[in-house]
């Protein structure tokens, strides 16, 4: 067993060192910055799939307000940056300098208490994190404790995705409304906008989807990984061995979101403003779709997923402006159609083998390792399909 | 840089350019005087997508989304104005390519597209955006960039980049010379407020209470905000009907257009009992509104399809040729034309294509062909331009009754308005 452990270990660890490869050394090589700059942005919705994968993919839940909690990072952290922009000095032709400027022309008088907090860097960084988290747990909890799940969820999802669209776009004189908050410039006097800045934060952000990388193959390596694959495929089992599998949901569904708001701050560090479009409906089945592309089973593939669903997004509006939307659907609806498991089933169904047989004895061992196929069961069809992908996908 | 190696490039330039027209025997005679009177090392120091024959120009709307029913008339306008100006030979003999990007209503996408506008085609110029949230994404990458856009919308003001030419009005323009009117003739003092809930609907009521209340000593008795895209006004008509004002003054915007006219009509309040004063219902609106619900309510601004002077017939003349007999052409449709000419006039000023200098060029350039009449472009990189107020008609267009005698000053930042 340990030795089977042990190759899926390495498996896993050269499509690593791959995806490593790719972007640390590969990209930055061969893009200017403006691509390069780009496809940080990308990679910052990279931070969602994985969240995805961990949560869909791992534990069955489907969520589809991702986008509230890589929403939430982001304004925390825009609402430090833009304190920072609206110094006395540059405000100075508002009716109260040295607020921000939407909430000047929403006639605020001064900045309301909750904001400052957003005027630390540590607090900001730590608001990041954990306002989305909290509101992630207040959600799960509330739902899993009652035994709320499948479609359910996802819709209550969606609704918390509406509601906060509407908050913020109806609070604007504390949001900025439906602009967003932008014009951000420096952090901590740093300029965020310069080519070297974007290089920086470019190698911050691979580090960091990495590092999140790293921890979640650890914890589907780890005995947790085990129990939300097993509470997904059969759930009274797991509960009538005695675990809270409530519980289990919370924490995916919280590291999903914590995941999702470290994406949401890189990416206003990169892009140089948030807005309400990225908490929206929309953009959270979006990123749904970077995670099925990508193959929901695979945390790597679900990187590659984001990164070619994006290439194509920018490369089609760029190349046939009056078609691409187009050309966006027959991608999504092909993969979907063609590959159900996404890139990574792809990988697994067409490539794999024949490295496998080039290699013998890794045949026999994977079957032991896989455990008995459960049979679908009527109401969970789709997780079923997802088995398939989790047996062979270990190593990816 | 010393005359000199100043020269031997130029001449080197000219040798260079002297060749390829010796292989090219179809360039024209235009081409080849304005080629050597502008060599592209001259009017090109920046390293801007200028080749001896072509100038690339970006335009960045957005043709999908829910603000390409918007978009459409700037994306046709200035095609049209472009056309044009390469019918009559281009600018510095060099005809103008645009790229087009789609910024899908989506304000990342705009800022994702114009630094691709700038960064990798180094167009010289971008005529781009409508909503204010659009400009405010990519205004920071224009500044950083470098680059010129020419901005078609109206706007609430309150800001002046040197990268950016507004050819819409700003609020002041709009607001303070329609109020005087509505004042003035229709004997106003008692003003309702209504606007959608966004930047452009709340400054402009703002600078409009300052006025009313401290200026034209009127009483503002009610000012109410609805979410984009709302389309239940049952509640603000039942405000109205309780506030009595003399004058409903609105900036609602986009498809709330159309449920807040009905409703309004449904409720009885039609043009004979209640005056009506709008910032934001042109002819394109009005499609969608239908003219018989808004007919004989009042809008304020500097452009009316039915406005009547050769400029504008030869305009709308061309426009419909080219888009088909039903096209309409609304205020900033209009705004949007006038960017490509603007630019061509201040590039020819300058004598060149750099940034730097077409902006240095730019304040004092007189548009005398605009469709909207005379034009100038202020220190402050908004236009001079009049204010006229159209009646809705029946048939979807407006009756201009009032025009501002002079140009307007374009004040972005108003004193006493803030």
């Amino acid at each position: 067993m340990n030795a089977i452990k042990n190759r899926v270990m390495r498996g896993g660890y050269g499509s690593f060192v791959i995806l490593a490869f790719i972007l640390i050394v590969a990209f930055p090589l061969l893009m200017d910055i403006f691509r390069l700059n780009l496809v940080g942005k990308y990679l910052t919705y990279g931070f969602v799939a994985i969240g995805l994968v961990m949560l869909w993919g791992y534990g069955g839940v489907l969520s589809l307000g991702q986008g509230v909690f890589f929403g939430l990072g982001g304004y925390a952290m825009a609402m430090f940056l833009k304190l920072e922009a609206s110094d006395p000095v540059s405000t100075a032709i508002q009716s109260t300098p040295g607020i921000p400027d939407f909430m000047d022309w929403n006639q605020l008088t001064e900045l309301p208490a909750w904001w400052l907090p957003f005027k630390s860097l540590p607090l900001t960084l730590i608001a990041v994190i954990a306002i989305p988290t909290l509101l992630a747990f207040i959600i799960s909890y509330a739902m899993f404790k009652r035994r709320v799940g499948g479609v359910y969820f996802a819709i209550i999802t969606q609704a918390v995705a509406l509601i906060l669209t509407v908050l913020i776009i109806g609070q604007q004189g504390y949001t900025g409304g439906v602009n967003g908050m932008t014009d951000l410039k420096t952090l901590m006097g740093w300029d965020i906008r310069t080519d070297s800045a974007k290089y920086i934060l470019y190698f911050i952000n691979v580090g960091l989807l990495l590092g999140s990388i790293a921890l979640c193959r650890w914890i589907q390596l780890s005995k947790l990984g085990t129990l939300l694959l097993a509470m997904r495929d059969k759930e009274d089992r797991v509960r009538f061995s005695g675990y809270d599998v409530s519980m289990f949901k919370v924490f995916a569904f919280c590291l999903a979101a914590a995941l999702s708001a470290i994406g949401g701050a890189m990416f206003t560090l990169q892009v140089g403003f948030m807005s309400p479009s990225f908490v929206g409906i929309v953009p959270s089945i979006e990123m749904v779709i970077f995670a099925a592309i990508g193959g929901r089973m695979s945390l790597i593939g679900a990187v590659y997923g984001t990164l070619l669903v994006n290439f194509g997004k920018t490369y089609f509006s760029e190349s046939f402006p009056d078609l691409w939307l187009f050309l966006m659907s027959a991608l999504f609806i092909s993969v979907v159609m063609v590959f159900p498991n996404g890139l990574a089933g792809l990988y697994e169904s067409h490539v794999k083998p024949r490295l496998v047989r080039r290699k013998s004895g890794s045949g026999p061992a994977k079957s032991i390792e896989t455990p008995p196929k459960p049979a679908a069961t009527p109401s969970t069809p789709a997780s079923d399909i997802g088995l398939g992908a989790k047996v062979s996908n270990q190593s990816a | 840089m010393s005359s000199k190696s100043d020269q031997s490039k130029m001449s080197l330039d000219r040798r260079r350019l002297l060749q390829g027209l010796a292989a090219l025997p179809l360039v024209s005679m235009s081409g080849l005087s304005f080629g050597q009177a502008f060599p592209t090392t001259k009017v090109n120091t920046t390293g801007l997508a200028i080749t001896d024959t072509e100038v690339t120009v970006g335009q960045l709307h957005s043709a999908t989304g829910t603000m390409a029913i918007s978009e459409t008339g700037s994306i046709q306008a200035e095609q049209l104005a472009i056309d044009e100006i390469n019918a009559m030979g281009g600018i510095l003999g060099r005809k103008i390519k645009v790229i087009k990007e789609d910024g899908a209503s989506d304000w990342p996408t705009f800022a994702e597209k114009s630094r691709k506008l700038l960064v990798n085609d180094k167009v010289a110029t971008v005529f781009g955006c409508w909503t204010s949230a659009s400009r405010k994404a990519v205004l920071p990458i224009f500044e950083k960039e470098n680059g010129l856009l020419y901005y078609p919308t109206f706007y609430e003001g309150l800001e002046q980049s040197k990268n950016v030419i507004y050819t819409g009005q700003e609020a002041t323009q709009q607001i303070i010379w329609g109020l005087d009117w509505a004042q003035k003739e229709k004997g106003a003092k008692k003003f309702f407020l209504v606007g959608s809930d966004y930047i452009w609907p709340r400054t402009s009521m703002k600078i409009a209470r300052k006025h009313i209340e401290n200026f034209q000593k009127g009483s503002v008795v009610g000012e109410e905000y609805y979410p984009l895209g709302n389309t239940n006004f049952n509640s603000l008509i039942n405000k109205i009907k309780i506030a009595k004002p003399d004058c409903i003054f609105c900036a609602v915007v986009g498809g709330s257009n159309v449920a807040f006219y009905k409703q309004l009509k449904a409720a009885g309040i039609t043009a004979n009992k209640q005056f009506l004063l709008t910032l934001s219902v042109t002819e394109d609106e009005m499609l969608g509104i239908g003219g018989e619900n808004f007919e004989g309510f009042y809008a304020s601004m500097k452009y009316f399809q039915s406005l009547e002077n050769d400029n504008n017939k030869k305009f709308v003349a061309a426009f419909k040729a080219k888009y088909g007999p039903k096209a309409v052409i609304g205020d900033v449709t209009q705004a949007a034309y006038l960017g490509p000419w603007l630019w061509k006039a201040a590039v020819e000023k300058a004598g060149s294509f750099d940034v730097d200098k077409v902006v240095a060029a730019s304040p004092g350039i007189e548009l005398k062909t605009a469709p909207e009449g005379y034009v100038k472009i202020h220190e402050n990189h908004h236009l001079w331009s009049k204010t006229r107020i159209g009646m809705g008609q029946a048939d979807g267009q407006f009756k201009v009754v009032a025009e501002s005698p002079e140009l307007i000053e374009p004040n972005p930042f108003p004193k006493g308005y803030q």
